[in-house]
């Protein structure tokens, strides 16, 4: 009976989770490329380095200390987690026990990181409501984003708690295993005055509290901003290469520059069949890079990125966590019509001026501090710089000063108005 | 030497050596800040003593040199950068250069990150790279008196730090000239920008609290240092600002790293 009701439960969790996902997949396929995702090899070593064992996120020792213990006890409960799934469909208890003491030490790793998640969990929700740690108080973040956070951080602290349920009761049942959960083992004497089938009961109770808030966490969590979970590894693994400073080169606008500086096509058509791309820059959602989306869909709202940025700290509009935000809630907004309704889809309203001001986009000095910063690698400047692209070479927006120096530039070489014959006066 | 960086000197020119049919084994870039600054130009000079206090055989190319297109580039318009970069590559290819030094970090970063892009096959090496390896190589001695009993930080350049990974470069050459950096709270990968990059340099500030660079003149001031040395011309310039808004500019020095081995060569 319990196997038929815990199929069931899996079923709807995988369908509904494929649903979320192929909504997901459908708004990628209307996103521009980047680049081309090769050197596996150096994505793979970036990924441990990164990922794994976390490396960016110690920039900052404390919080990055409570993040890795969390990110490594995931890693160590989600064997455990996939266990109970396989058990809840074959009726099985502990399927993996037989691995010996591999399977011990991963569970009882996995028992220990209960209590010490809970722990931080605990911390993390000071953090947030009673220190005030400026970062997690930016002005983009409205109420519906912190009460956001604080739903994942109840989450995560109920699935750490069931986890210690299960284990105490399962030792209260099986003393086999008081050896194995070095924590809970601490914890079940005192309930040893319970019947066996209360223990078992609670154990039960516990087990399925678990998986079940296991299915309600994967299927909220492609809404949630802890969707993070899924996408930072992945962002990670697919992030650039390139040095930091690299701006990507507008292939367009090459051919364009190498026809105009041929003498024989300057003053000749455009060649046949040479279509124009649809528009220079990003104005909208439908002009971002695969990358720009998945930067947004990984991002949690940590605000190391903000923190740091010279434009943000000197009050300035400006606000990388904010630009980052804004792609997911256009993309949410208006991806879906687009997807519906084809790419001429319209809604009178753009990602520049209607949610990021030009003020915002000119701030930036792209120091790259953001993107050195970001534990995933989320790349700010790149798509600041795409939105600068838009402004100058569609609208011709730039602020006045930047005009001047573009006409310097043109007719005289340099950002300043002096004439190439005085570039040796600095010999005298 | 300090005297020597007064009067005029002799700096060779591509146009004039490939004339003759020499074709020397470096570029220098001067960079249009080293053309046209009043202060960095300075520094320009400096190097060039220094390159030929040993006997690089390099050259510049002087009227021929226009801009990278960097600011242009990193203010929308790509348009513009690619015209200046595709005409300085002609230029490049016409001399058939092989090895290019840069002494600001913005050419740098584009002249090698960027240029091959668009079918440049060139090397680009930093001037503080290229001093590390002249001073490890032995060819550059260094009078460690020069600077003794003062105190100096350094303040990275975010296209030379974060852009390009070059942190150590600047610290060794420090260790070497007889000194120790002392570090500001926000420093290396860490360091806050000066205020000027992305084209900020040449507009104003958007509307906030507090500008940029007075906010990292602070950060250098707490060190208590004497020199607050730079390797980039738009640090440069804000650092300035920052020491004359502070009214610091009699007590504090404003040095790039060329400079102050310039003053030190032996």
């Amino acid at each position: 009976m319990s196997q038929v009701v815990f199929i069931v439960l899996l079923a709807i969790t995988l369908g509904v989770f494929s649903f979320s996902a192929f909504k997901i997949y459908q708004l990628f396929k209307i996103t521009k490329p980047a680049y081309p995702v090769r050197d596996f090899g150096k994505r793979i070593k970036r990924t441990i380095i990164n990922a794994f064992l976390q490396e960016r996120i110690f920039r900052n020792p404390i919080a990055g200390f409570l993040h890795a213990m969390v990110f490594w006890g995931f890693l160590l409960i989600l064997v455990g987690s996939i266990e109970m799934v396989v058990d809840g469909i074959a009726g099985t208890d502990r399927v993996l026990a037989s691995l010996g003491l591999v399977y011990d030490l991963i569970i009882g790793g996995g028992d220990v990181f209960a209590y010490i998640i809970a722990l931080f969990i605990i911390v993390f929700i000071i953090r947030r409501t009673v220190l005030n740690i400026n970062r997690l108080h930016g002005k983009e973040l409205q109420k519906k984003n912190h009460i956001d956070a604080l739903l994942a951080l109840t989450m995560i602290f109920l699935l750490m708690i069931t986890l210690a349920g299960m284990n105490i009761f399962y030792i209260a049942g099986h003393p086999s295993y008081e050896g194995v959960f070095p924590v809970s083992a601490l914890i079940a004497p005192i309930f040893n005055g319970l019947s066996s089938d209360s223990v078992h009961l609670i154990h039960d109770i516990n087990w399925w509290s678990h998986i079940i808030l296991i299915f309600i966490f994967a299927n909220a969590l492609p809404y949630s901003k802890h969707f993070h979970i899924f996408m930072s590894i992945p962002n990670v693994f697919f992030s650039r290469l390139t040095p930091l400073g690299k701006m990507t080169n507008m292939d367009s606008i090459t051919k364009e520059v190498k026809l105009m500086m041929n003498p024989e096509t300057a003053f000749a058509a455009a060649p046949e069949g040479d279509t124009p791309p649809e528009r220079f820059g990003i104005l909208d959602i439908e002009d971002v890079t695969w990358k720009n989306y998945i930067d947004s869909l990984a991002c949690t709202q940590c605000g190391r990125c903000t923190s740091v940025c010279p434009a943000n700290i000197t009050g300035k509009e400006l606000s990388p966590r904010k630009m980052v935000m804004n792609i997911r809630q256009r993309m949410k907004m208006k991806g879906p019509h687009i997807v519906k309704e084809g790419k001429d889809y319209s809604d009178g309203k753009a990602l520049i001026r209607d949610l990021i001001k030009e003020e915002e986009i000119w701030a930036c000095t792209t120091c790259n501090a953001c993107a050195k910063e970001c534990p995933l690698n989320i790349d700010h400047p790149t798509f600041i710089l795409d939105l600068r692209r838009y402004l100058v070479m569609e609208e011709s927006s730039a602020p006045a000063q930047l005009n001047a120096i573009f006409a310097n530039i043109e007719n005289n070489g340099a950002p300043w108005q002096y004439s190439n014959q005085d570039r040796l006066n600095w010999t005298e | 030497m300090s005297e020597a960086l007064k009067s005029k000197i002799e700096v060779p020119v591509m146009a004039e050596l490939f004339a003759q049919g020499k074709k020397p084994e470096y570029l220098f870039w001067v960079g249009c800040a080293g053309a046209f600054d009043n202060r960095y130009m300075k520094v320009a000079k400096a190097f060039a003593t220094i390159l030929n206090h040993l006997g690089t055989d390099y050259a510049v190319l002087g009227t021929e040199e226009s801009c990278t297109g960097d600011p242009a580039r990193r203010a929308g318009n790509e348009m513009l950068f690619q015209m200046q970069a595709m005409t300085n590559i002609e230029i490049f290819k016409m001399y058939e250069i092989k090895k290019i030094i840069t002494i600001c970090p913005h050419c740098f970063n584009i002249l090698k990150n960027e240029y091959p892009d668009l079918g440049a096959e060139f090397e680009v090496i930093n001037y503080l790279e290229f001093l590390q390896n002249m001073i490890k190589a032995g060819k550059l001695n260094l009078d460690k008196s020069k600077f003794k009993g003062t105190t100096v930080t350094y303040h990275d350049p975010c296209y030379l730090g974060r852009a390009n990974d070059i942190y150590d470069a600047p610290r060794f050459i420090i260790n070497a000239l007889g000194l120790q950096v002392s570090e500001m709270q926000r420093n290396k990968s860490f360091a806050l920008c000066c205020g000027a990059g992305g084209a900020q340099m040449f507009k104003d500030a958007e509307k906030g609290d507090k500008e940029i660079f007075i906010e990292r003149t602070e950060e250098a001031l707490e060190t208590n240092t004497e020199i607050i040395s730079t390797a980039c011309p738009f640090c440069m310039t804000m650092i300035t600002d920052g020491l004359k808004y502070k009214n610091k500019e009699e007590e504090i020095k404003n040095l790039d790293i060329a400079e102050m081995i310039a003053l030190a060569l032996v």
